[in-house]
């Protein structure tokens, strides 16, 4: 099991290092910040300067060394715009977006798994072609036109729902008072983009339960615990339902973090101020190191996701970690 | 016995070939073709069916004139309504934009922007991850570590915050978009070829070639790449509708296709304003144009893929 969690995390550190190599590199080949920042016809002068406050007049392996260096003591660069650390910024800012993936990660939930076992457990009824058109439909609607009807519907013609930004509450690291309490309140602000962005992942959510149940529900166990005499809700609720969530709930658990880090669209529909906001300012204000802060902070998450999830299965199945 | 009328098998033979010709149009998908052959053809004629020009607005009458700004002359009428409210005319029969521009001819224009930018972006994508597939799976080792491992790192960030990364140093720009949708998806489609690879090399028929002392490079050509195409078409009608979703993403988000080309997301992105002051359907067109082509993008690769997976097929 040692060796296992050491191999897996070598993998995880490597991955890592390249994705941070790739971005690296893919950005200075494609493209230039500096001649984004500054516009054609700009003071050559000032080009000058911008390079050189970047550090891009240097030669390119060490522009690459001073990257990594930094970036393994947790210095993302500083904010063009507003001239402080993008760490700084970015946590500030990623209470908000959590609190709206974690929204829209318990309707993804709550639609996808039951509706995903009823079409599971009744193949070819009226139940599964439902299930089956709404998540078709889920996974072709753009979560950003989910949210312009909602706002349509509820926010304009009916008026029940607010329309934009988060509510009074705010998470405040300094004051700890704030840090429970931010979370169960403003529900009515949260409503439209959660749903608009659970909406999407919920149709996936469907798929994903369904296949993993029929799976599981073909397997030689749930034949024999049928040839027993079991009745067939106990076979379900007792035997299968909690191998088939297995697959179910790491897919969530990726789903979560790409919820909290894709909402860039809904974010900015609904005035919503989370990390994904944040990058669409950066973005209009030309703001590089703001956009790449943010980038490298969703990586990470998703590679340090990916070794738990890794290190889990590795625990739970024996099968796992004895294979490598 | 009877006697068989002649011509009779003539007869006979022409219902067969109805009846196949049948059969196969049964089993293909009617509504995502019939939907994506609209949007084809729209997008291929737009310059002769558009009623107006995409980029000019509209010459309003002079009623419209007198009831929007009280003279009989005006340039434009902006956010004329569409033609079953009061006040719209069959001339702009979805109404005109914050530019006076028709919104039908602008949509009609957008199917081609769309088209162009998911194909495209997807076919480069699906041509450079399938050879890195094919590379990785094939040769093996050094080529096998070095191209997964990439591939793994590659697949990390989530798509639109890759394409929103390559975005901030391009600027927007059509091609742009074509080349980030590219960079982005080429990653999917080399794990799942090299998965096929993998079972593939070990087949007789590429074992025999190889005993016949065909060169890698032929293998790779004739035997394997032939043999990984159907993965390839499902991930490809499946990354379809993704990049649609991503375009619009990018344009909504100002960095995608430029204005003034009549993007859909683009489009939804420009009339927020106007959606605050109830004109919804400048929001809900575009939007319904981008659900309808990337719903038949997805059902068109489901259908591939139960069609050319049988073991999906009672799923």
């Amino acid at each position: 099991m040692k060796r296992y969690v050491l191999v897996r995390a070598l993998y995880s550190v490597v991955t890592l290092w390249l994705l941070v190599t790739i971005i690296f590199g893919l950005v200075r080949l494609t493209g230039d910040p500096v001649a984004m920042k500054a516009e054609a016809g700009a003071d050559p002068a000032y080009v000058a300067q911008l390079r050189q406050s970047w550090g891009l007049d240097r030669p390119l392996y060490w522009q690459y060394l001073g990257f990594v260096g930094r970036l393994l003591r947790a210095d993302f660069g500083h904010s063009f715009e507003k001239s402080l650390p993008v760490r700084d910024i970015y946590f500030e800012r990623l209470p908000n977006s959590l609190k709206l993936g974690f929204a829209a990660f318990l309707i993804s939930l709550a639609l996808g798994v039951p509706f995903g076992m009823l079409s599971a457990l009744k193949v070819n009824s009226v139940w599964d072609n439902a299930g089956k058109a709404v998540a078709l439909l889920g996974l072709s609607m753009p979560g950003f036109f989910v949210g312009l009807v909602l706002i349509i519907v509820f926010g304009i013609e009916l008026g029940w729902l607010p329309v934009l930004g988060k509510g009074s509450s705010a998470f405040v690291w300094s004051a700890p008072s704030t840090w429970a309490m931010f979370w169960f309140r403003d529900w009515g602000h949260l409503a439209m983009p959660a749903f608009a962005l659970g909406w999407y992942f919920s149709g996936a959510m469907l798929r994903i339960t369904r296949s993993g149940m029929l799976d599981v529900l073909g397997s030689d166990y749930i034949k024999l615990v049928r040839l027993k005499g079991v009745p067939e809700p106990m076979v379900v609720a007792k035997h299968a339902l909690k191998n088939s969530l297995i697959p179910v709930l790491t897919f969530a658990g990726l789903n979560l973090l790409i919820m909290v880090n894709v909402a860039v669209v809904i974010e900015v529909i609904f005035n919503w101020p989370g990390v994904g906001q944040l990058l669409y300012d950066a973005l209009s204000n030309r703001d590089f190191p703001m956009v790449q802060g943010v980038v490298l902070m969703s990586g990470l998450m998703i590679v340090l996701l990916n070794f738990t999830i890794d290190v889990l299965y590795g625990y739970v199945d024996p099968r796992i970690r004895l294979s490598r | 016995m009877a006697t068989i009328p002649i011509g009779a098998d003539r007869t006979i033979a022409a219902v067969r070939a109805v009846r196949r010709s049948y059969r196969v149009l049964r089993d293909l998908p009617m509504v995502p073709m019939l939907i994506l052959g609209v949007l084809a053809s729209v997008a291929v004629l737009a310059p002769v069916i558009a009623p107006h020009s995409k980029l000019d607005p509209v010459k309003p009458t002079r009623e419209q004139c007198q009831a929007k700004f009280g003279t009989p002359d005006c340039p434009y009428v902006d956010n004329a309504p569409p033609f079953w409210s009061p006040g719209g005319t069959l001339d702009t029969p979805l109404g005109t934009d914050f530019l006076g521009r028709d919104v039908l001819s602008r949509l009609l224009y957008g199917a081609r922007i769309s088209l162009i930018v998911a194909l495209t972006g997807t076919l480069f994508a699906g041509a450079i991850g399938t050879v890195l597939g094919v590379l990785a799976g094939y040769m093996g080792r050094w080529w096998d570590e070095i191209i997964m491992r990439i591939t793994d790192a590659w697949l990390t960030l989530p798509s639109l915050v890759f394409a929103i990364l390559l975005s901030s140093v391009r600027g927007p720009g059509l091609w742009n978009v074509v080349l980030i949708l590219a960079l982005v998806f080429w990653s999917r489609y080399s794990r799942a070829v090299r998965g096929e690879v993998l079972t593939l090399r070990e087949r007789d028929f590429v074992k025999l070639a190889e005993i016949n002392g065909i060169g890698k490079l032929t293998i790779i050509w004739r035997h394997l790449i032939p043999n990984v195409m159907n993965t390839v078409m499902v991930l490809f009608s499946l990354q379809v509708g993704v990049a649609v979703i991503i375009e619009a993403s990018l344009s909504f988000l100002g960095v995608g296709v430029p204005p003034p080309e009549p993007s859909w997301g683009l489009m939804m992105a420009q009339e927020r304003e106007s959606l605050m002051e109830g004109r919804w359907w400048l929001e809900i067109f575009p939007g319904i144009c981008i659900t309808l082509l990337v719903l038949s993008a997805n059902m068109l690769g489901d259908w591939l893929r139960v069609r050319l997976d049988p073991q999906l097929r009672n799923r």
